[in-house]
């Protein structure tokens, strides 16, 4: 694949000169495909809108259908009652934690392996890339993995959620490409200077490598706060589950507003925005963030896509 | 970490400077013993990593064994004794299986005709929008569902459609009575393919927006000397110049084609809609991990697995001999 240009990427530069003649049949397109983007922003906008609207709806609204963009009989009595229950934020906690964990070791493996493969002239470099690519293209599947974790004892412990998942190949090849792309004399000056691999890969090349690191610490983060499967999977009590599979078993019905622990009066307000509530809470971190990080994502993608 | 420090040190500076001299005098091919001795550091980085490979990825492929071997709960992760293909004889003979089988590759052909296809039309689209504002804001909002847990997404998508849901307020708005989408065999596959385009198509333009940027000016300039209009010149400049880009993808959508959604449809589907929506990954996650038939879920796993390295490897191999790109 062709070296991108990133800061054209990034600066979102158009890629055809202006001032040409501009016929008439392209400044009807411009308007149509203005409209037909509006519409698509619209399109994906619509449902979470709605989700916010009805966490903030009365509970009579909800159900006879009149909640679509604006909350109607506004209230907050829903997020009250969730953000005093015990058991969303023992689970709140938990994602917090795993979270960190797991992305911690991830940045671990990642970065030292990242870091090997990038030295061109290492022997045995190739197998050691085809180790790692393999893996996207053909995988064990569900039950050896399941009854790999199970035997292991890994079962209802945060390893079961950061062991498993801890290098991501299309992260590796990012920073693979990151490294790469260092100038190579800085590297043989801290050698002369008389730093060893080690000194070299945490004094030298990771602070050069703060954007990319950031870049990498995201793309985990997200995808382990995003998980829920693992833990579903290997977390057999409800205070180990973290909030996405508390939300989970909030949609599918097996938790009810009531088992959730809503006394009497709190469950029956609590009950038909509950769901939309509890989605609103466990996405507002990503959603808080999101505006901030968005370009260090996609030169995160752009940059993996220079052929690994 | 403990690997690292059990190693006594290095004459460091030395070693360092003996390296860096060498460097230029070194002959193009070394043995393993002087790599070694060389880069020891080097390789003890990746002994780690290389742990978790084994462990995490190779290990289970190895476990796929029990596909062929009585596998007791509790017992060894290899089984126990040696049955032979017995459990693929199970699945080949099981009427659910192909049920579930043509679900897969219904669903997968879906997922393949509407999300490989958009993103590249979005990007074109997103192409010749002038305003950098406006292509910002399009971009921001679109690549947001694809943040979204599955989790969330599946609640969305419930919300939604529910009876007191948007959708069926304007069904209401028209006369209509309430529609059960989520519970209706018949819409789950609408349901899963457009919730997966809500969730991929503004994030699945960024290569392609990438590529765009990468396209040499010059040939636009050529293309409109020779008289060709906006249109013809995405048809001749554009889309060839994306071209590696696309079958790349191309390559890899279709190497994902078995695994379709997997997450998604545990979460959106319910025994009334099995008929269309259960597919070979849900199927064999209820056969293993419900049922304990861990043998016989194996078996269909290593039969999807191979059907998908089958696809991939074949895809790629097609790829390079027509359009000359490839994976590796």
């Amino acid at each position: 694949m062709v070296i991108l240009d990133r800061t054209r990427i990034e600066t979102g530069e158009a890629t055809r000169p202006p001032g040409v003649r501009v016929s008439r049949g392209y400044r009807v397109f411009q308007v149509v495909n203005a409209l037909i983007l509006t519409g698509i922003v619209v399109a994906t906008l619509y449902p979470i809108v709605n989700i916010v609207a009805r966490s903030f709806s009365g509970d009579g609204y909800i159900r006879s259908g009149k909640v679509s963009l604006i909350p109607r009989g506004f209230n907050v009595t829903t997020y009250k009652a969730v953000l005093s229950n015990g058991a969303f934020w023992t689970d709140y906690r938990n994602t917090v934690f795993y979270t960190v964990v797991a992305t911690v070791v991830a940045m671990f493996l990642t970065t030292c392996y990242a870091y090997v493969l990038s030295k061109k002239d290492l022997r045995g470099r190739g197998v050691l890339v085809g180790v790692a690519v393999f893996t996207m293209f053909f995988s064990g599947g569900l039950i050896p993995n399941y009854i790999l974790v199970t035997t292991m004892g890994l079962r209802n412990s945060v390893w079961a959620i950061a062991l498993p998942n801890a290098v991501s190949v299309f992260n590796l090849l990012v920073m693979k490409a990151f490294f790469e792309g260092l100038p190579a004399e800085l590297e043989e000056a801290a050698a002369i200077d008389g730093l060893n691999t080690y000194g070299t890969l945490w004094r030298v090349v990771l602070p050069l490598s703060k954007a990319v690191l950031a870049t990498m610490v995201l793309f985990y983060a997200v995808s382990f706060w995003n998980s829920w499967f693992t833990a579903f999977l290997y977390m057999d009590r409800s205070d180990l589950f973290p909030v996405t599979v508390y939300l989970r078993n909030l949609i599918a019905g097996a938790t009810t507003s009531t088992s959730v622990g809503f006394s009497g009066a709190d469950a029956g307000v609590a009950g038909a925005n509950i769901q939309s509530v509890t989605i609103i809470l466990t996405t507002l971190p990503i959603l808080a963030v999101y505006p901030f990080v968005q370009r260090y994502f996609v030169s995160g993608v752009t940059l993996g896509a220079v052929k690994g | 970490m403990s690997t690292i420090r059990t190693v006594e040190a290095p004459p460091d500076a030395r070693g360092a400077v003996r390296r860096g001299r060498s460097d230029r005098a070194r002959p193009r091919r070394r043995t393993w013993r002087q790599s070694l001795r060389r880069d020891w550091q080097l390789y003890s980085l990746a002994v780690l990593p290389l742990l978790f490979f084994a462990v995490f990825r190779y290990l289970p492929m190895i476990g796929n064994v029990i596909a062929f071997r009585r596998f007791q709960p509790g017992g060894s992760m290899f089984g126990e004794n040696w049955v032979g293909l017995r459990y693929f004889k199970l699945f080949w003979h099981d009427p659910t299986f192909w049920d579930v089988f043509t679900n897969t590759l219904v669903m997968g052909l879906l997922t393949l005709v509407f999300c490989f296809p958009m993103p590249i039309v979005l990007a074109l689209l997103l192409n010749e929008v002038r305003s950098r504002r406006f292509k910002r804001l399009v971009q921001s909002v679109s690549y947001l569902p694809h943040f979204l847990s599955t989790v969330i997404v599946a609640g969305v998508v419930m919300q939604f459609l529910a009876a007191d849901g948007p959708v069926n307020q304007a069904l209401h708005h028209f006369g209509h009575s309430p529609v059960l989408f989520i519970q209706q065999p018949g819409w789950f596959r609408s349901i899963y393919v457009s919730s997966e385009l809500w969730q991929t198509v503004g994030w699945g333009t960024i290569l392609y927006l990438a590529a765009l940027t990468s396209i040499d000016d010059n040939l636009y300039e050529a293309a409109r000397i020779d008289g060709a209009n906006r249109w013809k010149q995405t048809w001749h400049v554009t889309l060839p110049g994306i071209r590696p880009t696309m079958v790349t993808l191309l390559i890899l959508n279709i190497g994902t084609f078995m695994a379709v959604g997997f997450e998604k449809i545990l979460l959106l589907y319910n025994p009334l809609t099995y008929p269309t929506a259960d597919v070979v990954s849900t199927y064999l996650y209820r056969m293993g991990v419900l049922s304990n038939n861990f043998s016989y879920a194996a078996a269909i796993g290593l039969f999807e697995s191979l059907i998908g390295l089958v696809l991939i490897v074949s895809a790629n191999q097609i790829s390079r001999r027509t359009v000359g790109t490839s994976l590796w």
